[in-house]
């Protein structure tokens, strides 16, 4: 019989306020196997930990109950104060009286009620624990870096820097990302390009660092400290090793129809291309839903043009397998598809575009090189109505709830940006709120209104629509509490940002959780904001939340220390609640190991005794401790039962379901 | 003596004669016409009890877990039906392919002698097919009986009439199938109200006397130590502490099979009770079909199944449930 002792913590006002802490712990009393019961105001604290200390050694406590918070929040504090005083740690088995009793109820009889069961609970599975052991498992020092753009980069320069190999896989045939598409940055109005390029070329001449362009992660197993990644590298039909980068082949390409993707989609590219001048690396490809020789396989001209012999057209789709210790998702975002929205009229006038496409009529590599002209007629625009919040805070079912955080700054940027260049033009916003918390960010807006003379409409707008030539944008003034129709040149939509989709393939690669909008979901909004809940995979950048280039930067590099962390490690220590078949019942069906997602199962042919002497041989389940993960699945996936998960047996679970239900 | 039941046995005596295989499992004469059973042949000579006949609807595949242990080939007849049984062992590593003879023979439906009984029909001494009509040679005389009133549930909705696996086959006739939605009594359960569907199954799983003849016959149910016979798996306690144990132990079963049950019938065909157990066995393969996209157990002796396999495009479970809900 266990010598079982109980701990229940107040949580200042936490718990004590609902739960009747006290009458617990004099009521837990009663339960079989437990010795000594107390509480304490917390339990967590320095002298809390003593009293568990205090206690195993005058009761020779062999298990140990704490009501408390999570587990996720102290399990291991708890844990390693057992430790301390020669207590498996394993002997150590938390209530959750806080999250899943106190902060839900109000009624303190019910809660009290409430956290008796969740205590035998506990109790039930302490009786049936027993001491386990972690083992260690070896550390990778390599890392992957799932997308290019300014978080991946910040984050592989960063490790690359405290000498660990880093690869980035960018599915675009450059990176940058979509701040190579930027114009001028806020709140400095320093060039995009002028800050990310030389990032760029860093990344190309680190040699820690390995870009993997062109190319797309297919499968990812394993566990922190040794993920086995498959990275499809698409076919370009160029020999990157091959190709200097001369664009003689641009030149002579005959199907120029292509729509530039990077220009987003103003003007025209040739079936083979560099997407911009300083892309990285600097190497063509051929787009094969375009070229002629691949649709059609007649022309070649690129071919017979190329010095370097670089083009090769038979190039197949190739796949890499590497092994890394920890991988950063830094997948980035893309506009919102405006298309929904009618009363803008984006799809019917050539003169409602967004504020990305904006970025590359102002961008001198851009379109127009740099001159403001409006697509439909390419003449300079007079007037020009913003619209914010097109798609962000917005609940009806066209757009996304949540803010999307950068756009009240890039449109004051772009209002000052074309009264510094065309003081001519007429320049108005139509806002609902604007917020610019950040460092020199309200005095950057501030200037937009004050110095440059934007004009500022509080009101959302209600129609666009095309008269003679003029956009008309009705809209509500708030503040003048009237109705106002400006008859505009050029109308740009502050378009919501929403998570790159292909994030959503990853995340299901990486087991990483992800929210309703596609957001990866961090460890602990506050205390834990780069790490993912599956240990590690770090996010950087808009794949976790929207978020300007500052903050995206100071994030990835917050990503790279904490891989660093890891990746100076030379062991990890793995978890003990792992899997373990009972060979006497296997029968060798496959089905576990079919749903084990690491791996971890293995099949051996053993022998067996059956009786009258005799043998027979039969196929056997095996699990790999530093593999397994101890999620579970194999154990209610076997029909026979002979799956058990250490820690988690269950022998366990169904004696605390009996718990749950005992009356 | 019939030509099918001729050449099949010329095969099994080729075969053990020239050794290509150890034994032959088939069927044996019985006391009566209508009761065939499973056997082993081992030599030429133990071939002159051997009987293929319109009875002979039980499911070899399953004895060849054990038989296929001995050493060398055995050879085995298995109906269209029956071979989707035999891959789906093949699959779980039960059966050593390697070691197999798979015969594929002639099926024309099979008769259920519980439902000839019923329509007050005894003495068979043989049998035959009539068109529309099955004909019997009775003690007291001739006797006939509409076919679809006296073949097995199962054979009335055929699922194939494919061999899955097949070394070789016998057959001498063009094997028609028969038509039928087999789903259409699931359906017609899934429409029913909770409080009504409890009480159907209350009233057919009451008579479950727990012989367990239907997890001794299922070739999905090869587990070498059965969960409900062993004392620390907890379920088998769970089973008797409701005091309506059957629901349990059928609702168990049907779990564990789901996903590998190939529904080859064997279960309702072997029931003493006649409980429809088959209709379980089907809900799970139609929400499979429907949640998964179509799949056919036993139709492939490798890769992966639906249940224990994940892609993008799986079922959301809360979809799932808000399905259930909505019936």
């Amino acid at each position: 019989m266990q010598r079982i002792g109980v701990f229940i913590c107040w949580c200042g006002s936490n718990i004590a306020a609902t739960v009747d802490v006290e009458r617990l712990a004099q009521l837990i009393k009663a339960e079989p196997g437990v010795v000594f019961s107390a509480d304490y105001q917390y339990m967590c604290s320095e002298n809390g930990q003593q009293l568990i200390k205090n206690a195993v050694k005058d009761y020779n406590l062999t298990g140990i109950v704490i009501g408390s918070c999570s587990p996720r929040m102290h399990e291991a504090t708890f844990r390693k104060a057992a430790e301390s005083v020669g207590l498996n740690p394993y002997m150590v088995e938390v209530a959750n009286l806080r999250e899943q009793c106190s902060w839900i109820h109000k009624d303190r009889e019910e809660a009290t009620k409430k956290a008796l069961v969740l205590l035998r609970t506990a109790i039930a599975k302490v009786r049936l624990d027993a001491p386990l052991t972690a083992g260690e498992s070896p550390v990778v020092k390599r890392a992957l870096v799932i997308g290019g753009g300014i978080a991946g980069i910040q984050a592989a320069l960063d490790i690359a820097e405290a000498g660990f190999p880093v690869d980035i896989v960018e599915k675009n045939p450059t990176i940058g990302g979509r701040m190579a598409q930027l114009d001028k940055t806020f709140p400095t109005l320093d060039c995009s390009a002028c800050i990310l390029t030389p990032k760029m070329v860093d990344c190309a001449q680190n040699e820690n660092i390995d870009i993997l362009s062109y190319s797309e992660v297919e499968d990812v197993k394993g566990f922190v400290g040794n993920f086995k990644v498959r990275i499809r590298r698409k076919a370009r039909y160029v020999d990157e090793t091959k190709c200097t980068g001369c664009k003689v082949c641009m030149e002579k390409c005959p199907s120029k129809k292509g729509l530039n993707e990077f220009n987003m989609n103003l003007n025209n590219r040739t079936a083979i291309y560099i997407p911009f001048a300083q892309a990285i690396p600097n190497v063509a490809v051929i787009d094969p839903t375009q070229c002629l020789k691949l649709k059609t396989g007649k022309c070649g001209v690129c071919q017979k043009f190329c010095g370097a012999g670089a083009i090769d057209y038979t190039m197949q789709d190739t796949f890499v397998e590497r092994e890394y210790g920890a991988i950063v998702v830094a997948t980035g975002f893309r506009p919102i598809n405006v298309d929904a929205f009618n009363e803008y009229g984006y799809s019917d006038n050539k003169d409602v575009i967004t504020s990305l496409e904006l970025e590359r009529l102002m961008n001198a590599a851009g379109p127009t090189n740099g001159v403001l002209l409006r697509p439909s007629d390419n003449t300079h625009p007079k007037v020009i109505t913003f619209i914010q919040c097109v798609g962000s805070r917005d609940v009806s079912g066209c757009g996304k709830p949540y803010c999307s955080k950068i756009c009240c700054m890039y449109t004051a940027k772009h209002a000052m940006l074309i009264r510094e260049k065309y003081p001519d033009t007429e320049v108005h916003v139509f806002y609902i709120d604007v917020r610019t918390p950040g460092k020199n960010y309200d005095e950057f807006y501030r200037r937009a209104v004050e110095q440059y003379g934007v004009d500022y409409i509080k009101g959302m707008v209600g129609k666009v629509w095309n008269e003679n030539g003029k956009l008309m944008v009705q809209g509500a003034d708030l503040i003048e509490n009237e109705q106002v129709v400006i008859p505009s040149d050029l109308v740009v939509l502050a378009t919501a940002i929403e998570p790159e989709p292909s994030v959503r393939k990853i995340a299901t690669l990486l087991t990483a959780s992800i929210d309703t909008n596609n957001f990866l979901n961090e460890s602990h909004p506050k205390l834990r904001p780069v790490e993912s809940p599956t240990a590690g995979v770090y996010l950087a950048g808009v794949c976790q939340g929207p978020k300007d280039i500052p903050e995206t930067v100071s994030q990835a590099s917050a990503c790279a220390a904490k891989v660093i962390g890891l990746l100076v490690k030379n062991h990890l220590k793995t978890n003990p609640c792992v899997a373990r078949p009972d060979e006497t019942a296997c029968n060798g069906c496959s089905q576990c190991a079919n749903v084990c997602a690491y791996g971890a199962i293995t099949y051996v042919d053993k022998e067996f005794r059956i009786g009258g002497g005799k043998t027979e041989t039969r196929r056997v389940a095996q699990v790999n401790p530093a593999v397994c993960q101890g999620c579970g699945a194999c154990t209610v996936t076997c029909p026979s039962g002979a799956m058990d998960l250490s820690g988690f047996s269950t022998a366990q679970i169904l004696s605390e379901v009996e718990a749950i239900c005992r009356k | 003596m019939n030509a099918l039941e001729n050449a099949m046995i010329e095969k099994a005596r080729d075969l053990l004669e020239k050794g290509v295989v150890k034994r032959v499992v088939g069927w044996e004469r019985g006391e009566f016409a209508y009761d065939p059973s499973p056997a082993t042949f081992e030599s030429a000579q133990s071939l002159e009890s051997f009987v293929y006949n319109d009875f002979c609807g039980a499911n070899l595949s399953k004895y060849l877990i054990k038989v296929s242990k001995n050493e060398g080939k055995t050879a085995v007849f298995l109906k269209p039906c029956d071979t989707y049984s035999l891959n789906q062992l093949i699959k779980e590593h039960r059966v050593d392919r390697e070691k197999i003879y798979a015969i594929g023979i002639e099926c024309q439906q099979k008769l259920d002698h519980f439902a000839i009984e019923k329509i007050g029909i005894d003495g068979i001494r043989e049998e035959k097919y009539d068109g529309d009509e099955a004909v019997f040679h009775c003690v007291d005389g001739e006797k006939r009986a509409k076919k679809e009133d006296v073949v097995l549930l199962r054979c009335l909705t055929c699922k194939s009439k494919k061999f899955a696996i097949a070394e070789d086959t016998v057959v001498l006739h063009e094997m028609t199938e028969s038509c039928g939605d087999r789903f259409e009594e699931v359906r017609k359960l899934s429409g029913m109200t909770a409080d009504e569907r409890f009480a159907f199954w209350q009233n057919e799983l009451s008579r479950c006397i727990r012989c367990n003849a239907c997890r001794n016959v299922c070739p999905a149910c090869t587990c070498i130590k059965c969960v409900f016979d062993n004392p620390k798996s907890g379920v088998a306690a769970k089973a008797n502490d409701v005091p309506f144990e059957e629901q349990l132990f059928h609702i168990i079963r049907a779990f564990h099979v789901s996903g590998r049950c190939t529904d080859c019938g064997e279960c309702s065909r072997v029931c003493p009770e006649r409980i429809p157990l088959h209709l379980l066995n089907r809900k799970f393969i139609l929400d499979i079909n429907e949640n998964y996209g179509e799949y056919q157990a036993g139709e492939e002796s490798e890769g992966k199944t639906p249940l224990t396999s994940y892609q993008v495009t799986d079922v959301e479970p809360g979809d799932a449930v808000r399905k259930g809900e909505d019936r």
